[in-house]
Parts: structure tokens; sequence; C-alpha cells
């Protein structure tokens, strides 16, 4: 039964995609983007309680394996996925009242976009890691257009970037995967199996460790250029602040994650054939000067959009580094961080969307009075910013309190420089959204009203994690956090 | 078979994966973007020369259908794509102004000895009859990777990504006689629909900038 859920789950996404393209923009074409996401969000939802109660399983023989851990993953892409549709509804209509989209360019957007969620969910859910980079490559194909939707100088620059240095980032990645079918094949020699994540789990002792190695740094630099891990991270920033907000919103809330998800898969292989930590290292001292870096860029920032890219790419570091810490609780701290980053951030997208759709302009500078123009995206920007920033009683505080207090028990050396960039990171965003906030304004009404639900279910989740955790989540996410050894 | 037998597949397979590392040389050298795809798709041809003879020399059937990928994708198709481009764009004389060639191939050098260091230790492990080609395969990759860095244009930056392909094409099967072929398809796939993405992306540039150096491309900047 739960095998029909996931053919379902990664069949509407894909059909719709299609049908997309081919219907054209019809008035119902919205509505069917928000009708498929919400059917993919339903069937991941109810094939990840099959999975809770009855363990991992696979589907089309060997090619798809799901396990607790990537069904977390799945459930929070396609619930986010569901949201940005919802929300994207009324912001492209404004957009193209505006005169900045056409309707050929809406309907890329559409299918584009489902077919992006397909490619995600093939990336998560593939047991074969070589599939696993060629789903990362198609996800990445199809936000390049997305990026440049908008046609201006400035998105083609960002989109180009994104291509070029995501291509080159993913090639790294390839020959890191070539190393591991090489160390792999040595095992359990020259079938098909050699790239199937759950036989290389079971003989991950056996691999080369010398191969390993090398394979882990290629696939660590290759995918961490797509979590937007400094000195790599150069394409995040533009591709956020350029494309259009909903794309902003998925990019930094899902396809964050994604890459995250392979270099965790890798290294859950890398640990058990290489001994003394070596992956673990490597990725906490990357996670450290990500965190670090994105913290001291984002008191420059001046347009509104790449300083919340910043953000990202400062809490994909924190997460890198948890993930690097490595053991049972570090890795739910990883995971639970993951989780309320996506939730938080996609809701900052939103509300930085409407905001800038209202002012007209990304500029900070220029963006002032939201709670004057509509006190639900002020008070909407206000605590989403609360919240990313790691302020109690939100899911951020809760993570990043566990990060923190399982760094200093187990490497106290890294706290002060963890407790420094959060302090600077906290500093500059707050100091600039507060006069966004509040101030006076002149700006006038949308022909569109925001959909603003997205927005404070978002909120509300995170504020519920940050108060009570209900049990059922804890014991999902420790099952998972187990599955990362 | 017997050991001359694979002494001389060995040594063919060693002098194609030389003649691609030389062109990937030749392809950092030239200005001129129409030879350029020329080299390209003489780069392809000699992987898949490479590829044939590592088939018919181990008796692995899946590599022959790696071979025709890379006689269709590589030689054909993609040389096809981009010269269709190149002369609907009008840049067939572009030539690239800003680059110092004899500087660039001492880089080249030192990668190419980065590279053969690298792969050392993997080589040794593999036992492999196209084991040697491995650094060649790694510096092959390099030196595209450079070419992407010191290209201005877009489409010459293209045919190093592409060029960087064939390096790791190479390395697949040098290291292991070839990904698993569900693996291979979907690479092809991408490389195929992202050489058609380009395209389009191409068109939206030259519209924007009215023309295609990306040296028109630095507004996007944090400080």
């Amino acid at each position: 039964m739960d095998m029909d859920f996931f053919v379902l789950m990664l069949a509407i996404p894909l059909i719709s995609g299609l049908l997309l393209t081919v219907v054209g923009e019809r008035a119902w074409a919205p509505n069917l983007n928000i009708i498929a996401s919400l059917g993919t969000f339903l069937s991941s939802a109810l094939l990840t309680v099959g999975i809770i109660a009855n363990g991992p399983r696979f589907a089309f023989g060997e090619l798809f394996f799901i396990d607790s851990l990537n069904v977390l993953f799945v459930t929070v892409t396609t619930f986010v996925g569901l949201t940005t549709s919802i929300f994207s509804g009324p912001y492209m209509k404004n957009e193209q009242e505006h005169g900045r989209l056409t309707v050929p360019r809406l309907r890329l957007y559409k299918s584009m976009f489902q077919l992006f969620m397909f490619t995600m969910l093939v990336a998560l859910t593939t047991n074969n890691m070589g599939v696993l980079w060629v789903a990362m490559e198609a996800a990445t194909l199809t936000t390049v257009l997305l990026v440049s939707l908008y046609r201006t100088p400035a998105s083609l620059e960002a989109a180009w970037k994104y291509f070029i240095l995501c291509g080159v980032g993913l090639a790294q990645a390839l020959f890191g995967t070539i190393l591991l079918y090489f160390a792999a094949e040595r095992v359990l020699g020259e079938t098909g199996n050699a790239l199937l994540w759950t036989h290389l789990i079971d003989v991950k002792g056996q691999l080369e460790p010398t191969i390993m190695a090398l394979s882990f740094i290629f696939l660590l630099l290759g995918y961490g250029t797509k979590v937007g891990l400094a000195p790599l991270h150069n394409w995040l920033p533009d591709a956020h602040a350029e494309g259009p907000t909903p794309v902003s919103a998925v990019l930094s809330g899902l396809l964050l994650n994604v890459a995250l998800y392979a270099i965790l898969r890798c290294k859950a292989l890398a640990d058990g054939a290489i001994h003394g930590g070596f992956a673990g290292n490597l990725m906490m001292g990357f996670g450290l000067f990500t965190l670090v870096v994105a913290a001291f860029f984002l008191s420059r920032q001046k347009d509104v959009k790449r300083m919340f890219a910043y953000s990202s790419i400062e809490h994909m570091g924190l997460i890198t580094f948890a993930f690097g810490m490595g053991g049972p609780v570090a890795n739910f701290a990883g995971l639970l961080h993951m989780t309320m980053h996506s939730l938080t951030k996609s809701a900052i997208f939103f509300a930085v969307g409407h905001a800038t759709q209202k002012t007209g302009t990304q500029l900070m500078e220029h963006i002032r009075g939201l709670m004057r123009i509509n006190p639900l995206i002020g008070w909407a920007l206000m605590l989403g910013t609360l919240a990313i920033l790691g302020m109690p009683p939100f899911g951020v505080f809760a993570a990043e309190f566990m990060i923190l207090t399982h760094a200093m028990k187990h490497h106290p050396w890294a706290t002060p420089i963890l407790l420094t960039a959060l302090g600077v990171a906290f500093a500059a965003i707050f100091g600039k959204v507060q006069p966004m906030v509040f101030g006076e304004t002149e700006a006038k009404p949308l022909p569109h009203a925001p959909a603003i639900t997205p927005v404070f279910l978002h909120l509300a989740l995170v504020l519920m994690i940050g108060l009570y955790i209900p049990p059922y989540l804890t014991r999902w996410f420790n099952e998972a956090a187990r599955m990362l050894g | 078979m017997s050991g001359a037998a694979i002494s001389f597949s060995g040594q063919l397979i060693n002098l194609f994966a030389s003649v691609i590392l030389l062109l990937a040389f030749a392809m950092l050298a030239q200005r001129r973007v129409m030879p350029l795809i020329n080299l390209f798709a003489l780069q392809g041809a000699t992987l898949f020369l490479s590829t044939v003879v590592v088939a018919v020399s181990t008796g692995q059937h899946h590599l022959y259908w790696s071979a025709g990928l890379t006689l269709v994708l590589k030689v054909i198709a993609l040389p096809l794509i981009l010269h269709r481009l190149v002369r609907r764009l009008y840049v067939k004389w572009e030539v690239e102004s800003l680059i110092n060639i004899p500087t660039i191939m001492l880089v080249g050098i030192g990668l190419v000895i980065i590279a053969f260091n690298v792969a050392l230790p993997i080589s040794q492990l593999s036992d492999t009859i196209t084991r040697g080609t491995l650094g060649i395969a790694l510096a092959t990759v390099m030196l595209a990777f450079l070419m992407m860095i010191t290209r201005t244009k877009a489409i010459p930056q293209v045919v190093g990504f592409l060029s960087m392909e064939n390096g790791l094409f190479l390395a697949a099967t040098s290291a292991t006689y070839g990904m698993p072929m569900v693996v291979e398809l979907g690479i092809a796939l991408d490389v195929l629909v992202g050489a058609i993405i380009l395209g389009v992306f191409f068109f939206q540039i030259r519209d924007q900038f009215d023309s295609l150096d990306i040296r028109h491309m630095e507004r996007l900047k944090d400080l």
C-alpha cells in the first residue's frame, strides 16, 4: 500500500510538470499547480506514516530506498513545495500586473517548478549514488531557467553563474562518485549493485580507506558547492536575490537540504571506511568556516533577499558543523535545525516577497513601514526574523541550543567561534529588519491580496516545535539520526 | 587472450588517452570558436575509439553502449548543436583576445603533474588494463577547468564544461570500466538537456547584453 503512495508521490509532479508545459497558460493552471503540490504532499505524508510504522523499504527492485531519514527530507520538501505553490499564486499574478512577467514565462515557471520537485524527490529517495548525482544535476538544470525568469541583465548573470559554478561543482561530485564506485567494485564485484547505498553500507568497513578519503573530498566539494559551503558559495546569493521570490524560497528551503542529504549519505559510507573521524572533521571545518564567512558578509548587504541568502549560507554552515560532530545528539540537532530552517526561511522569503512587491524595491533602505502597509506582513517578517536568529521560544532556538551545548561538551574550542558568528549575524540582520518593519511609508495596496496563510502556518509550526516536540516526532528524528551513525 | 595482445590493446588505450590530453592542451590554446568546437568533437571521437578498444579487449558488453552514447552525443549531437548556435548567434569569427597562451600552458603542465600525483595511489590499487590512464583523465578534467577559468566568452566556457565531461568519462572507463548503465544514461540525458538549456540561454544573454562576452556580467558583487 505504501508503495502506491510512493509511485504517486513521484508521478504527480512529473505528470503535472509535463501537463503544465503542454496545456499552456489557462485560468486553472495555478490551481493545477496547487492541486498537484497538494497531491504530492498528501501521498508523501501517507508514505511517511507507513515508513515510520513499518520500517524502511525498497521500491522498483532496489532502485529506490526509503527509510526514516530520507522520508523526513521528503516530507519537508513536499510540504514547503505545497505552501510555496499557494504563495506563488497571487504573487505571480501581481508580478504579471507589474509587467515583470509574461504569460509564457508563467507557464515555464509552473512546469519547471513541478519538474524541480520531481528531481528533488528522486534525489532524496534513490538508492543508487549515481542516480543521486544525475538527479542533483537535473535539479540544477530545472532551476537555471527559473533563476533567469525575469530576463534582466542581473538575473541572467546570476543564472549563468549558478549554472557554471554548480556544474563545475557537480563535476567534482561525479569524480567522487566514480572513485566510490571504484572502491566498491573491489569489494562487491562488477555488478550493477556496487553503487547501491544499501549494499555499500553493508560492506563499508571493507572499502579501501585511501580511495574513500579521496572520494569523500571530491563528493564534499561537489555537493558542498550546492549546499553553499564557503568558499564555494558565490552562486548562492546571486541566484536567490535575482530569481522570483518563490524560487528563492524553494532554493533556500529545499535544494540546499537535498545537497546536504547527499553529503550525509556519503559521510555514512566514509565513516565506515576511514577511521579517526576524517569525514566529520572535514565537515566541521567547512561548516565553521562557512558560518563565519557568511556572518561577516551579512552586515554588508543592501538587498533584502541577498541578506537572507547569506543567512541561509550561515545556517547551512551551522548544520554542516552539527552533522560533522556526529553522534545521536548532534545528528538529532542537525536534522531539527535543518527542518526549522527550511520552514522559517521559506516563511521569511514569502513575507519578503510581498514586502518587495508592495514597495517595488529589494533595497532595504527603501523598504520602510511594513507594519503600516500591512500589519500581517510586518509581523510575519518580524517574527520570522526573530525565529531565524534563534530567539526563544522558536524551534531554531531549540536546535541551536542543542548544537551549542553539544559543541561545548565535545569540541569546546569551537564554542567561541560559534557564539561570535551567531552574535554578529544577529546584530546585522536585526539592525536591518527593524527599520523595515517599523517607520513611515506611502506605498500603495496591491491588485491581488497576498497569500499570508503559508507564512503563519510555517511560523506556527516552528513555534510549536520550539515549545513542545510531540513524542511521535522525537521518535522519528531519533530514528533518522541513528541512520546517520 | 595472450600477453602480447593485452599489451598491444593496452598500448593503444594509452595512445588514445595521450591524444585526448594533447587535444585538451590544444583546446586550451585555441582562440577561435569554430576550431575549438572541432577540437572538442575530435576529443569525443578519440574517447569513443578508446572506449571501443577497452570494450573489445575486456569483453565488457555495456562499454559498447557507452561508446555508442559517446559517439552519438559528443561526436555528433553536441558539436552540431554548437555549430548551429555559433552560426545563429553570428559569433563565428569571434576571437578571444585576453589570453596569455604561454603562461596558461605552463600552468596546464603544472596541473598535469598534480593530477598524476593525485591519481598515482588509486591507479596502484586498480587492476584494469586502463589504470595508467586515470592520471590522464584527471589531468583532462583539470585542464578543462583551467580553460573555463581563462575564457571570457560564453561558448568557449561551455566547450570547457563539456570537455570536463569527457575527462570524467575517461576516468570512469579507466578506473572501473565504466559506470552502471542506468547512471551513464542519466548522465548523457543531463548533458543533452543541459546543452539545450544553454542554447536557449545564449540567446537570452545576447538579447540582453548584445554580446556573449561574460565580462559584461560582473555587476553582482558584494562590495
